[in-house]
């Protein structure tokens, strides 16, 4: 009994101290973006601003466009998102419930794909898309993954393939046309898979850095990852706006997870009682 | 169209037409696949096929953004080779994958067993140590730049507190390498998420057998749970290398893309970024990435084969 105390004491110490060791850095963005300029290079450091200032936060929107790049990330992010939405589950529906010649040489394909390194193939989309014109907005970005995005596609296929055959046998003796059993049944039963692939087409589209980076050159279509790391490049001790501004991109998606995390936790329950 | 109550009698008649009706169905049925799987098989030809085998086309010639081309055979790749900057991407790129690939296993391991006990709070400890991934590179990159700030920093204040004086990590090129390691370590949530969920799926019967043979905490951990969770642990090495030998934003937040301190943050990736946007060559860069994708599938094929001497999945022998 003793030793199984000591074991759960031993147990809350080290997950505790692994805990304050993740959220120092954390806490530490959060409280030099809220502590006055007086307070930021004072040995021992203030750990907790006093008095609280939003001055940086106010700084961080105007020393940068900062609402043209917020606008440029959440069109970019959005659009990407609609795009896997739209292609991905239908393409997924296919490779899993269909049967087609060819299909399973397809699924082999799509997941041999996930394996290419994004450099090798950026060159000659960059050259493609200069060649079409497209070089220089978000296009070339979001184009692609209008067509299907190969790890969604696998997520999604793995999705459809445990649901029971009886779903669309029962449909078709309903005489059900094929669009009509993937858009009035496979759809909605689909909805928390859908969610997950939104959420991190979403998350992947707002945190890229590498696309933007390469198609972006007018700074009123930068990303505000570009437009961070470029704040950055110029005022690069300026930490009070920087880490105000680094809060401002990470609060974002930290609130959409936590709103889509208890939406996801609904959809499945959901989707539960009606099947 | 056929009504289907005629359609019905007719297949209680006769059998021949029942194969034919069935083959017109599946033949029906066959056309809609492929009718819903279009828009990828155009998507895999377009932004996954031609751009692979023109990379292949480029890394042969001197391409430039100018449009001027000439077929040069290999020399791009017997360039590559004499390229003292490209054989510095390769040991840094490397150095780094093989500092961050232990570390990141057993952190991840390690957080998911302490989460994986019933221990009050679980939620919020497992929301704490998954939040920082949600935190985009770029601001990843400037927030530990402050923190391991060599004079200001907090980082090197606290060792101060125990008596270590912190050295100038991201300014001196020993430490610039391992400050790295440090935010990919930071942002280990989706990891750690990964062996959660394969602890979960480790069955309970295991555990009581060993109570019953006696066998203490620690020795259940390492004779049941590790080897138990080695198909989880082989998925995250490999996810982790491929990752790890692409690191990019990173590097070049931290440096604008120069890889400085003394080119020890010249990432490979930077490198093949460089060549291919900044010095525009493109040709050059197109030989790097297929260097890279040789070495990635290499590796993955030697895990692969090495994977069946310590990968053990539960109810094999």
């Amino acid at each position: 009994m003793k030793h199984k105390k000591s074991k759960r004491v031993l147990t809350y110490i080290f997950i505790s101290a692994a805990g304050i060791l993740f959220a120092l850095p954390f806490f530490w963005m959060v409280s030099t973006a809220l502590k006055p300029n007086v307070q930021l290079f004072s040995y021992p450091p203030v750990l907790i601003p006093n008095p609280i200032e939003w001055e940086h936060f106010f700084n961080a929107i105007t020393m940068i466009p900062f609402f043209t790049y917020f606008k440029n990330s959440l069109i970019y992010s959005s659009l990407s998102t609609l795009g896997v939405v739209v292609s991905c589950p239908i393409v997924a529906y296919s490779l899993a419930r269909l049967k087609w010649k060819g299909r399973d040489t397809l699924f082999v394909i799509t997941l041999a794909v996930m394996m290419i390194p994004f450099p090798v193939t950026m060159v000659p989309l960059f050259l493609l898309f200069s060649q079409l014109g497209l070089v220089g907005g978000l296009l070339p970005l979001i184009l692609p993954l209008w067509f299907g995005m190969p790890f969604f596609i696998f997520l999604m296929r793995q999705f459809f393939k445990q649901l029971p055959n009886s779903l669309e046998d029962a449909a078709r003796m309903d005489g059900c046309s094929e669009f009509g059993i993937f858009f009035r049944i496979m759809l909605p039963i689909c909805k928390p898979a859908i969610l997950t692939i939104a959420l991190f087409q979403f998350m992947f589209s707002w945190n890229d850095f590498l696309g933007p980076l390469i198609y972006l050159s007018d700074p009123s279509k930068y990303t505000l990852q570009i437009g961070l790391q470029q704040f950055q490049q110029t005022e690069s001790t300026a930490w009070g706006p920087l880490m105000a501004a680094s809060v401002l991109i990470a609060v974002p998606i930290i609130a959409l997870y936590f709103f889509v995390q208890k939406a996801f936790v609904k959809g499945i329950s959901l989707g539960g009682v009606k099947g | 169209m056929m009504k289907s109550p005629s359609l019905a009698s007719k297949l209680q008649h006769k059998q021949g037409s029942k194969t034919r009706v069935k083959n017109n169905i599946e033949s029906k049925r066959s056309k809609y696949g492929v009718i819903f799987a279009l828009p990828w098989i155009i998507g895999l030809c377009a932004f996954y096929f031609y751009p692979l085998l023109s990379s292949m086309y480029y890394s042969f010639t001197n391409y430039n953004i100018s449009g001027f081309s000439q077929f040069v055979g290999l020399q791009n790749y017997t360039q590559l080779f004499k390229d003292p900057m490209f054989w510095t991407g390769i040991s840094n790129t490397f150095f780094y994958a093989l500092m961050q690939l232990p570390l990141s296993v057993m952190l991840g391991v390690s957080i998911a067993l302490l989460l994986n006990m019933k221990i009050k709070g679980q939620g919020i400890f497992r929301t704490l140590f998954f939040i920082p991934s949600l935190v985009p590179a770029v601001a990843v990159a400037i927030l530990f730049q402050w923190l391991l700030e060599a004079q200001f920093g907090l980082v090197n204040y606290l060792l101060d507190l125990v008596g270590i004086a912190g050295p100038g990590w991201l300014g001196d090129p020993t430490w610039a390498k391992p400050s790295i390691v440090m935010m990919s370590l930071w942002i280990i949530g989706n990891t750690f998420l990964i062996y959660l969920a394969g602890l979960q799926d480790i069955s309970q019967e295991y555990y009581d057998a060993a109570e019953v043979d006696g066998a203490n905490p620690l020795r259940k951990i390492w004779h049941i749970t590790l080897p138990l969770l080695t198909p989880v642990i082989f998925f995250n090495v490999v996810m982790g290398l491929i990752n790890a030998l692409q690191e990019f934003t990173l590097p070049y937040t931290l440096t604008s893309g120069t890889g400085s301190p003394a080119d020890s943050l010249m990432f490979y990736s930077m490198y093949l970024y460089n060549n291919a946007f900044l010095y525009m060559r493109m040709g050059y860069a197109s030989a790097m990435a297929w260097v890279l994708f040789i070495l990635i599938m290499l590796i993955t094929l030697i895990i692969l084969k090495t994977s069946k001497r310590w990968v053990f999945y539960q109810g094999d022998n």
